[in-house]
């Protein structure tokens, strides 16, 4: 079967979606995708970010399509012809799209722990030529405790139901879900049932906003002070692959491995996220390389395995740095001129 | 006096109770569909009636039945929306109430077309009464061996059973419906695959709307050749018209298609004129969800062709200068009436409403109804109508079902033909502060003031 996107043509599989043919093209025809989950069953057409205009629905029926088409869910057919990234029509869509998803968003980026890795930072900085137009109160929903492991900021949900989806398909029991229609849903652990599974903190890594974060982590660190290391243990549960978020000596932070569309490679167990946050229990590979733009790399130059580093906060804090110390000393300021002047 | 199809037996007293409506000729087309005809038969003679979905899209019944999967083998169910919550509609409520053993006959014809042996109704929660009204009913008919096993010793089985909703409106959209019949959220599918392929627990599923499937009997008894004489061109038989609003005679008539909107509207027989005689402001033809028109496209078109009860009547013109016959909620209102308080509370209702599940209609219509409360509280800016504008844009089309475009319809349709009364909500807050103002000061007296 033979697609063509913005112009690339290519060889597809029968039952491959336009976005998945996007992403073997790649570059600008990648469309963004806030809800699919290509690990996850039935998981997408949610956010609409993804929209594509069909210009020839297939070879036996070359109408193009009037609406534009979600890309995650709609199949490839032979012959098909799709604008992606060239058309100024889809480009305004998903632009209003990003809008709609911040509208009601609170935008505490400063203060939120997915700050620098979050999805929904990457699509609104995809369409940074607007101003917000939207003047009147946000809508906003009190947080739950929903367990010692993962925190739940439902302010910051933008309903992708990834992590809805995530709990049916790879723990026992889903005791999570959402709750109420339109503006207003959210997502809820019912009568707070805590959510403890042995793979739910997955849903920490699936969530592309900071709705879902990492309690052990929480306000440790910003992600880009830290370095990160591929890393992997012997684990009876999972397969033991993942990213080790360090600070000198400490792991602040163990996620699964995401690609390069930012999705986890494999799922990995709670045990492994939360319980085994020392570097001897792991075989460390080597640094983790995050996409050509991500601010993540900044703090991840050394290539060599980590050395041990000696942190030495507190001392060089009270001795401060050479040169404010000179400034500060003012030794070099004539008394006589500061006189002068009076 | 037009043809009645659907409520010529509905004043016969005590037509509610069995015995009466099987005196009345009731469950003749049972008989005749189960011994006389066969499954295909039924499907081409639908098909030959040309009758039209009345759930709102107008899609030909006839047509979704064929598309039905029989080739897999799996089982099939027949789904009635029942779930009746556009405002402006309740013509479905009136044929259950009072003739519910009509559309348990149409069911059972159905299923039989559709080779279904368990079909459901799906009421919306808020109708218990009416609830109460077909549970009865459907034992009557178990008892008296319409449904359950071997039904009329042809070895047909079916079990029906009324379900109710719990008071979404978006659970009336087919696939909703059925994710809620399944026990789960009332989110609306992504489609494809259709119901048709893929349905109430993944088996093949035809969801009509109750007034369709009420009309089966009568093409069974009659044959889809008459019913296709009855109409116009591709509208064809009888339609429920749900009249609310300011008209003498509100209530539910059953009309020929093709009668002309003046004749309905000014006739003694159906709505009798305006109430009170003052002037015609806007009209909602099919329920909320479709186009209000101003009144220079109300009797005739854009053309200057009579306006007709017909599907093609209304929509000509297309959103521009038509609307659409929808589900029949036929809503009328007189200069009194305030279009942005109207379309403000219509997009409540969406807001309200809307499923979630997709960022423009969640997103969007909350943020349509937050701006529209503003200007119809003196608080809107001179951006605020083109914003609303790019917002219904926005949201038409790019939505997982078509309630985004309900919702987004209605505001386009208000800005389109009402502009001015927004421009002058916003320009003279103060003015409207008085929620009579449209009736101390008409628009026409008031107009100059909108040129700067
Ligand atoms: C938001 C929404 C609400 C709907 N509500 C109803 C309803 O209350 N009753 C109904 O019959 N159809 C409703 N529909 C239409 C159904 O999806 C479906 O098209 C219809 O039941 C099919 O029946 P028909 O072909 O007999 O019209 C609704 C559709 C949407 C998108
Ligand atoms: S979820 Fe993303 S956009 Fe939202 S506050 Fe956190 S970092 Fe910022
Ligand atoms: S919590 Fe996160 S993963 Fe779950 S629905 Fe909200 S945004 Fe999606
Ligand atoms: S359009 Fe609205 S009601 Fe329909 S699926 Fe999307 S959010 Fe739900
Ligand atoms: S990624 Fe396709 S709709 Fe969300």
């Amino acid at each position: 079967m033979k697609i063509t996107i913005d112009g690339h043509t290519i060889e597809v599989e029968p039952g491959t979606t336009i976005l998945q043919a996007a992403r073997m093209i790649g570059g600008a025809s990648v469309p963004p995708t806030m809800c699919y989950y290509s690990k996850l069953k039935d998981c997408g057409g949610k956010c609409r970010c993804c929209l594509v205009e069909v210009t020839k629905g297939s070879e036996r029926d070359p109408r193009p399509m009037p609406k534009l088409q979600p890309s995650c869910v709609t199949g490839a057919q032979d012959g098909m012809e799709v604008l992606s990234g060239n058309s100024q029509r889809v480009l305004d869509a998903r632009k209003a799209v990003t809008e709609f998803l911040l509208i009601n968003h609170p935008l505490d980026c400063p203060v939120c722990d997915q700050a620098g890795e979050c999805n929904l930072q990457d699509l609104a900085m995809t369409n940074k030529d607007f101003k917000s137009r939207f003047k009147e109160q946000k809508v906003t929903t009190p947080s739950e405790d929903i367990g010692p492991y993962i925190s739940l900021n439902k302010n910051r949900c933008i309903l992708c139901y990834r992590c809805v989806k995530l709990a049916e398909q790879l723990t026992p029991n889903r005791v999570h879900g959402v709750l109420y229609r339109g503006d207003h849903a959210e997502i809820s652990a019912y009568i707070h049932n805590a959510i403890d599974s042995d793979f739910s903190g997955n849903m920490i890594d699936v969530c592309p906003v900071g709705a879902l974060t990492d309690r052990t982590f929480r306000f440790q660190s910003r992600v880009w002070f830290t370095k990160k290391f591929n890393a992997h243990r012997d684990c009876p549960h999972c397969s033991g692959k993942v990213v080790l978020w360090t600070f000198g000596n400490d792991v602040l932070r163990v996620t699964a491995r995401k690609d390069e569309f930012s999705e986890v490679e494999e799922f990995i167990c709670n045990e492994c996220r939360f319980d085994h946050k020392k570097k001897e229990d792991w075989v460390v590979e080597g640094p983790h390389k995050f996409g050509k733009n991500s601010v993540l790399n900044i703090n991840n130059n050394a290539l060599a395995a980590p050395k041990e580093v000696e942190i030495q906060t507190e001392k060089l804090t009270l001795e401060g740095r050479d040169v404010d110390r000179k400034k500060i000393s003012m030794k070099d300021v004539p008394m006589a001129h500061l006189e002068e002047k009076k | 006096m037009g043809k009645k199809i659907l409520t010529e037996k509905i004043n016969i007293p005590g037509i509610r109770e069995y015995d009466v409506y099987r005196q009345n000729g009731g469950y003749k087309s049972v008989e005749k569909a189960l011994k006389e005809m066969t499954p295909e038969q039924l499907v081409e003679s639908v098909k030959a009636s040309g009758l039209r979905g009345r759930g709102g899209a107008g899609f030909p019944v006839g047509m979704k039945w064929s598309f039905i999967d029989k080739k897999s083998g799996k089982p099939r169910h027949l789904l009635v929306n029942a779930d009746e919550s556009e405002p402006g509609t309740f013509k479905d409520r009136y044929l259950m109430e009072f003739i519910p053993h009509l559309l348990i006959e149409g069911a059972i014809v159905s299923s039989f077309a559709l080779e279904a042996n368990l079909s459901y109704i799906y009421i919306r929660g808020e109708y218990m009464f009416v609830f109460k009204i077909l549970e009865k009913a459907i034992k009557e008919a178990y008892a008296n061996g319409w449904l359950g096993k071997n039904i009329l010793g042809t070895g047909y089985n079916l079990d029906l059973y009324v379900h109710c909703g719990a008071g979404a409106y978006i659970c009336g959209e087919e696939t909703a419906q059925i994710e809620s019949l399944e026990g789960k959220r009332g989110n609306p599918r992504i489609k494809p695959p259709f119901p048709a392929v893929s349905g109430l627990w993944n088996e093949p599923t035809v969801v009509n709307n109750v007034e369709s499937i009420a009309s089966i009997p009568w093409i069974t008894l009659n044959g889809g050749e008459e019913y296709a004489k009855i109409g116009i061109g591709r509208s064809t038989g009888t339609k429920l018209i749900s009249a609310s609003g300011h008209i003498k005679n509100p209530g539910v008539y059953e009309i020929e298609m093709g009668m002309t909107v003046d004749e309905f509207m000014n006739s003694d027989e159906y709505l009798g004129g305006m109430i009170d005689d003052r002037p015609l402001k806007a009209l909602i033809p099919g329920g909320s969800s479709v186009q209000i028109l101003p009144p220079q496209y109300i009797f005739k078109t854009a053309n200057g062709d009579d306006r007709l009860m017909s599907y093609e009547s209304w929509s000509d013109g297309g959103p521009v200068t038509g609307s659409s016959l929808g589900s029949g909620g036929f809503i009328v209102y007189n200069d009194t009436a305030c279009i942005v308080r109207n379309t403000w509370n219509l997009s409540r209702f969406y807001h309200h409403e809307s499923c979630g599940q997709c960022s423009p209609c969640r997103e969007g219509t909350g943020w349509m109804e937050k701006i529209l409360y503003r200007i119809e509280h003196g608080q809107g800016t001179e951006e605020d109508v083109d914003l609303l504008w790019d917002i219904q844009a926005n949201i038409e089309g790019n939505t997982i079902c078509p309630l985004g475009d309900a919702a987004a319809w209605p505001v386009a349709a208000a800005i389109r033909h009402f502009r001015e009364e927004f421009e002058y909500h916003i320009r003279f807050p103060e003015k409207i502060k008085n929620r009579n103002h449209f009736r101390e000061e008409p628009m026409e007296k008031v107009r100059q003031l909108l040129v700067k």
